[in-house]
């Protein structure tokens, strides 16, 4: 099984809508993946039916239990995040500044600080419309994205696609460049950055670049919006060429695009042009991972 | 005063609000503007401003040394985050993993594991006109966006106080956000009227009501898509301050790096609003 993952450093460039159109294409030979799990949208495309559902615990957060608290002070006293303070004379724990890292329960004297495992959201495996299975999840508001998430996702993904046989992972990853990201690319096969040809899109595309080099990762690149602006394209293409990155396709800037999202399809079903051009990428990236040892 | 603008869904135009908005105020008045989206920060492409000081953003992790230890196992005992492993002969520390709680340092009984400093990121402020800016990014390969944004809030915190800040967030809802805007007076949420901006528009909106924080919207690339995210809106009572609207010039403008408001008068026209909102703001609470 080859994994090929999609991500762009920059956000709104088009990763999701790409992926989903490469999803629909390649359908019975890929298992689709959503590891944006901040924001999730690749179920509007392909309406999956949530059919296996469970929720996904991580990390821990303290608790005081207030019949046992002496008020020594000694948890305020240690926490690095600020997250204890004193509200009607009793020590508290602020839910969103606590990381964690249980320090308070180790020191409490009289053992009044528990720290529960938390719910952090939710993951799903679902059929879809386009007859591929989808992985994705939900994470709690506020809840840590500490990337545990996204390997849920994709291990979940993977373990699947070995139970049913099917050859290729494609993943849709979040943006940036931190923990999410890092934990979307362990143990890809391709990575495919989807970039616009702005000064923002090329400035992304260069430390998201620079990331996926420090893990030597094969790596090829789709221009998205490539009309926009000839020159930034040009920019792009003069990087891509330079740093040995595949140039997979350049898309123009074309309205029907967004229009094919408000109606919940993918860009591959506008029309039979969009179908050929995305069923020759799909095969343009088979041949990379195939050939790469 | 400090305004945030934020969005749940990346790429919906938070960066080219926050430029445009800025640049428009400073033609009356200064103005601090904070990069926050240390991850892929870009706000500064679109001003060339003079360097005035670059600072490391340092977090603190444990550093082993091994004449001192016991080899007791605490340390890998206490930390919640995998960071500390401790092996027949030597503790390994996963400086990425860390989380700066300290308790493996402090709960050492021979100080084996003392605190150490590590670069992760760094800020660095720039004066343009009546523009300050500020900009703070993750070093590439670091995992961790929080802490580089919480150091920043410091600098805020201790050297501009006093000044009207608005913070450039970073997409999505969870912690890289919520310690971007958890000091801001008001959140201005950017959303696009297509079904990804709708759905990623609802997850921020739970988010700020989960933070208790006062937010408005405006709508960017207006036209696109369908009327969803005006029912939306009308639905939960949430203002609409601005709809800017979508045109292929005002890409290209942002493509260029060039302020759209200064080239599309339609589109001065809605930053205008959020401004005379914002001025209406600082005045109320003055």
């Amino acid at each position: 099984m080859k994994e090929i993952v999609i991500i762009s450093g920059k956000g709104g460039t088009g990763k999701t809508s790409i992926t989903a159109s490469l999803a629909k294409v390649a359908h019975e030979e890929v298992v689709a993946a959503d590891c944006d799990v901040d924001a999730a949208d690749m179920h509007l495309l392909l309406q999956p039916d949530f059919a296996n559902s469970e929720d996904f615990y991580s990390g821990v957060i303290a608790q005081i239990n207030q019949a046992k608290c002496i008020k020594c002070g000694k948890c305020k006293d240690v926490c690095r995040f600020d997250a204890i303070s004193i509200v009607d004379k009793q020590y508290v724990v602020s839910q969103l500044d606590c990381e964690g890292c249980g320090y308070c329960a180790q020191i409490c004297p009289r053992d009044a600080i528990t720290t529960p495992q938390q719910n952090v959201g939710n993951f799903y495996i679902s059929s879809t419309r386009l007859n591929m299975p989808l992985v994705h999840a939900r994470l709690g508001i506020g809840a840590e994205n500490s990337g545990k998430l996204v390997a849920k996702v994709k291990n979940e993904a993977k373990a699947l696609a070995e139970k049913r046989k099917i050859p290729y992972l494609l993943v849709d990853g979040p943006p940036g460049i931190g923990c999410p990201v890092i934990s979307s690319l362990s143990g890809a096969d391709f990575v495919v950055f989807v970039t616009e040809p702005t000064i923002s899109g090329l400035h992304d595309l260069e430390r998201v670049y620079e990331l996926t080099a420090q893990f030597k990762l094969l790596a090829g690149c789709i221009i998205n919006k490539a009309d926009l602006n000839k020159e930034k394209t040009a920019q792009i293409k003069k990087f891509i060429r330079k740093h040995n990155i595949y140039e997979l396709d350049q898309i123009n800037y074309d309205e029907k695009f967004s229009e094919a999202v408000t109606n919940g399809y993918t860009a591959a079903e506008i029309n039979k042009e969009y179908e050929r051009n995305f069923k020759h990428l799909w095969e343009k990236i088979k041949e990379i991972v195939l050939e790469d040892k | 005063m400090k305004i945030a603008i934020a969005s749940g869904k990346g790429g919906t135009g938070k960066t080219t609000l926050a430029t445009n908005l800025a640049a428009l105020i400073a033609e009356q008045q200064p103005v601090t503007l904070i990069d926050l989206d240390v991850e892929e920060p870009n706000s500064g492409l679109f001003f060339q401003g003079k360097l005035m000081e670059e600072i490391p953003v340092h977090k603190m992790v444990p550093n082993w040394e091994k004449k001192k230890c016991t080899f007791c196992g605490i340390c890998q005992k206490v930390c919640n985050f995998n960071a500390v492993i401790q092996l027949p002969t030597q503790v390994l520390v996963f400086s990425k993993l860390c989380h700066s709680c300290y308790a493996c340092s402090e709960l050492c009984s021979t100080n084996a594991l003392p605190m150490k400093p590590e670069k992760i990121g760094k800020t660095s402020k720039f004066q343009t006109g009546n523009i300050t800016f500020i900009e703070s990014s993750l070093d590439i390969g670091q995992e961790m966006a929080v802490p580089v944004i919480a150091h920043t809030n410091k600098i805020l915190e201790n050297e501009y106080n006093d000044k009207f800040i608005i913070i450039d967030a970073p997409p999505g809802t969870s912690c890289p956000v919520i310690e971007s805007v958890k000091d801001v007076d008001f959140v201005i949420l950017v959303a696009e009227p297509t079904p990804f901006g709708v759905h990623d528009l609802k997850l921020a909106v739970e988010t700020m009501r989960e933070l208790k924080k006062e937010f408005v919207v405006v709508i960017n690339r207006f036209g696109l898509g369908d009327g969803k995210i005006l029912d939306y809106c009308e639905q939960e009572s949430i203002e609409i301050l601005a709809k800017i609207p979508n045109s292929r010039a005002a890409a290209e403008c942002y493509s260029y790096g060039k302020l759209m408001y200064k080239y599309l008068p339609e589109i001065k026209h809605e930053i205008n609003k959020i401004a005379k909102y914002i001025w209406q703001h600082l005045g109320d609470r003055k």
